[in-house]
């Protein structure tokens, strides 16, 4: 499979390159005019991008060859150049070829489909647990080892700071370490919907009554965004998602201030009161 | 219906007219019910071009310019898609061009079941009226219409909605489903039973196996609508809890029975249009289709895998790992009868002889732009990826390309290879022809870059978006208006075509037209092969 890996950058280098860096590919949002995926922060998003670079290039090449193939019979077989049409109605090997060739062209697809489907789902034991809930039309977290708890809501256009961007910016943030395995586990309270963060190649329905799980681990720090993907009602495009990657420090220092304001259980609410 | 000359030469028993009453509301003509169900595609489709030119509107910019309540905008959303499906492109291939030409092409004075064709036509027509109405009472709490999606997820659409408007939709699809499922049964009794002596399946035109293969998508995934829709309606309205997790139901339990009916249904939206396909190339190439049984055999393939790969809408769902491999095989598999049918229409072309009228390239718009919604979905099959997609603009330009710019120009195109015989009149050529081209260039500007967007990250179904989406979408817009206009061409085409009055004869597409139905005149008579052709 390693060579399987090799090949496949080799050939998806070019591509994502001319994809990724023609329109400035934003990192953790979209920025303007782009053409292709954010940039991965996850390996699996790499992996993502790697699969869909070399499922790119074959669906051009196959395009081409239809669109060449109907530009050739529409120039050489038009009624002025080919007055007298054939009658031929069959070929046996031709018919065997554009049966046998586009299966073969499946299998070279499935195999490297099912490597990256059944990685998505290889769960590593987790650094950090953390719990998505979708209500309408919010989502709000739990961490629940360390006892935190806090709603994030989307921040209106007119109180955004400089440089947040409109419709992704959330007043709480899901603050995460850096380079660390994190378990989501993500449920509803209404209707479905859907936690997604684009550049870590995350997508899972928060469905009520059912406990999902994914997972990711975020190899750069920054901002990254993502939008509820499953139409939940009037606000269904105002619950964004937001992800501070840190670094273990910081995220120390988050835990520290964080855990006494937003308590899980009864005793930490107190001793916030007390303060 | 104006009188054509037709009408007057053929003054003999085969074609006294029955009162305005009894011809219209009581038909029992296959031609006369056929002409129904055009009409009301064609105000469907005027109606849901709207919905859509108003959603595009809203999109062109971020910002919320034109709705002022982001749920009318999800209302929008949802009748686009139920009308477009169940109200313009179904009662267009089927109860359009089916009724009208399946009976003539087999050499059929009628349909099997001409009175239950009637009834089906109408229900349709009650339908809409029931989907229309349910647009102005109330959905979710402060809106007006449905507001889930032509999916109507619940508990989104149970719980989530509580107002009747999801009644009226489901009492809408349940007489749109009947319609059809009545439909269903009367073209397999009529093809199976009722071809004129010499047609053996294996020599009925292409089109008619297009139809045959549909009707029985139809008959066996309509009752699973059916029941779904009657489970979210107690759900809604009697104390059940199919869908209710709180209470021992499961929201999935609605996706896998919506979905094993709306992945047989996106078939039924498009086979049909490959028959049609089949019929222009070979009439415009002047030689028959290439490898007639592998076409024929690859509809009926496409058709029973389809049954097989429903839960390809339902990877971020909560499915197994295991179940999504499966499933993400069964899709794949379906790239090879359409493989075959893609290069089965080249190679017909290739040794032709061919004419560029306006059903032709339409037949070539077709072919490329399918194709291009065709790869578009081999990569949405496979689960890994998809988990990026899902949801995204990247499907709603997949399934764009093969409905907008598959079954829809597979309509047009059949309107201009069959309008000549069903009206009597020849259409304009290059309105035509400007029609094609607006529709061509607006359709891929508004599309293609919607698989950007879908890249970047857009959701679907998104009232309004961040501001980085905002380029692709303005193209997108602009590709949208450019559409439209060409659809109102078409709009004047069909009014210069009646106004002009020129007259059409029995087969005005020369030597490669062979099918029987370019034997009678244009327009053919109130009863057809009161004689019955003999078929060599």
């Amino acid at each position: 499979m390693a060579f399987f890996d090799r090949t496949l950058k080799f050939f998806a280098t070019g591509a994502s390159l001319a994809w990724s860096t023609s329109a400035f590919a934003g990192d953790g949002q979209p920025s303007p005019w782009q053409m292709g995926f954010q940039k991965a922060n996850s390996p699996i998003m790499e992996q993502i991008s790697l699969f869909h670079d070399y499922l790119t290039i074959i669906i051009i090449l196959i395009t081409l060859f239809v669109l060449g193939l109907l530009v050739y019979v529409m120039v050489r077989f038009n009624e002025r150049r080919n007055p007298q049409p054939s009658r031929t109605t069959h070929n046996t090997a031709l018919e065997i070829a554009w049966t046998v060739i586009p299966i073969l062209i499946l299998v070279a697809i499935a195999i490297p489909s099912f490597r990256l489907l059944f990685a998505q789902y290889d769960f590593p034991k987790a650094d950090l647990t953390i719990t998505a809930t979708g209500h309408q039309w919010y989502w709000s977290y739990e961490y629940p080892d360390q006892g935190i708890h806090f709603d994030a809501i989307m921040v209106q256009e007119a109180d955004l700071k400089e440089g947040q961007p409109r419709l992704l910016t959330a007043d709480h943030e899901v603050v995460v370490p850096v380079n660390k395995n994190v378990i989501v586990q993500v449920k509803a309270t209404d209707v479905i919907h859907d936690w997604a963060v684009p550049s870590f190649g995350i997508k899972i329905d928060a469905v009520p009554g059912r406990l999902q799980k994914t997972w990711f681990r975020a190899e750069r720090t920054g901002m990254f965004y993502g939008q509820c993907s499953e139409l939940c009602g009037r606000n269904h495009a105002f619950m964004p998602i937001a992800i501070r990657v840190v670094t273990d420090e910081e995220f120390a220092e988050w835990l520290a201030k964080t855990k006494p304001a937003a308590a899980l259980d009864s005793a930490g609410k107190v001793a916030a009161a007390q303060n | 219906m104006a009188k054509s000359a037709a009408h007057v030469e053929a003054a003999h028993h085969d074609d006294h007219y029955p009162s305005f009453v009894r011809r219209w509301l009581f038909s029992t003509n296959h031609k006369d019910i056929g002409t129904l169900y055009l009409i009301l595609a064609m105000i469907g489709g005027i109606i849901g071009g709207l919905l859509s030119m108003a959603m595009r509107m809203e999109l062109m910019q971020p910002g919320m310019q034109i709705f002022g309540n982001p749920e009318m905008f999800n209302v929008f959303v949802t009748a686009h898609g139920l009308i477009m499906v169940f109200f313009m492109v179904m009662p267009a291939t089927m109860g359009g061009f089916g009724n009208w030409m399946v009976p003539l092409m087999i050499g059929a004075p009628d349909m099997a079941f001409p009175r239950l064709n009637n009834i089906s036509f109408w229900f349709v027509a009650a339908a809409f009226l029931l989907l229309v109405i349910s647009l102005f009472v109330p959905g979710p709490p402060g809106t007006n219409g449905v507001a889930g999606g032509w999916t109507m997820y619940a508990p989104l659409s149970s719980s989530g909605t509580p107002g009747p408007a999801v009644d009226f939709a489901i009492f809408a699809l349940h007489l749109a489903g009947a319609s059809s499922i009545l439909g269903a049964i009367n073209f397999i009794t009529t093809i199976f039973n009722m071809r004129a002596p010499g047609m053996t399946l294996h020599k009925m035109p292409l089109f008619v196996w297009a139809v045959l293969v549909t009707a029985f998508l139809l008959l066996l995934s309509l009752p699973v609508l059916a029941g779904a829709i009657t489970m979210l309606l107690t759900d809604r309205n009697f104390g059940t809890a199919f869908f209710d997790s709180a209470r021992g139901g499961d929201p999935l339990l609605w996706q896998h029975l919506f979905w094993f009916f709306g992945h047989p249904e996106v078939y039924i939206l498009i086979v049909p249009g490959f028959g049609i396909v089949s019929q222009i190339v070979a009439t415009f190439s002047k030689k028959p289709i290439f490898g007639y049984l592998g076409m024929a055999y690859a509809m009926v393939a496409i058709g029973v895998i389809g049954f097989v790969v429903w839960a390809h809408h339902m990877y971020a769902a909560g499915i197994s790992v295991n179940t999504q491999a499966y499933f993400v095989f069964a899709t794949m598999v379906i790239a090879v009868p359409t493989g075959v049918k893609i290069f089965s229409w080249i190679a017909t072309m290739w040794g032709g002889s061919l004419s560029f009228k306006a059903p032709m390239l339409w037949a070539l718009g077709f072919i490329f732009l399918f194709t291009i919604g065709g790869v578009t979905g081999v990569v949405l099959s496979n689960a890994g990826v998809d988990r990026s997609f899902h949801d995204t603009y990247y499907v709603v330009a997949h399934f764009h390309y093969v409905l907008s710019l598959g079954a829809v120009f597979s309509i047009f195109g059949a309107w201009y290879y069959w309008s000549p015989k069903m009206t009597g009149y020849m259409y304009s050529e290059p309105l035509g022809k400007l029609h094609f081209w607006l529709m061509f260039i607006g359709a891929n500007l508004a599309f293609f870059p919607q698989h950007f967007l879908g890249l970047a990250g857009m959701p679907r179904r998104y009232a309004d978006y961040p501001d980085a989406f905002a380029g692709w979408n303005m193209v997108s817009s602009i590709g949208s208006y450019i559409a439209f206009a060409g659809f109102i061409v078409f709009l004047i085409g069909i009014f210069v075509q009646f106004a002009r009055k020129v007259r059409a004869p029995a087969n005005p597409w020369g030597v490669g037209a062979t099918t029987l139905e370019w034997t009678l005149p244009s327009p053919p008579p109130f009863h057809t092969w009161e004689t019955l052709p003999r078929v060599k």
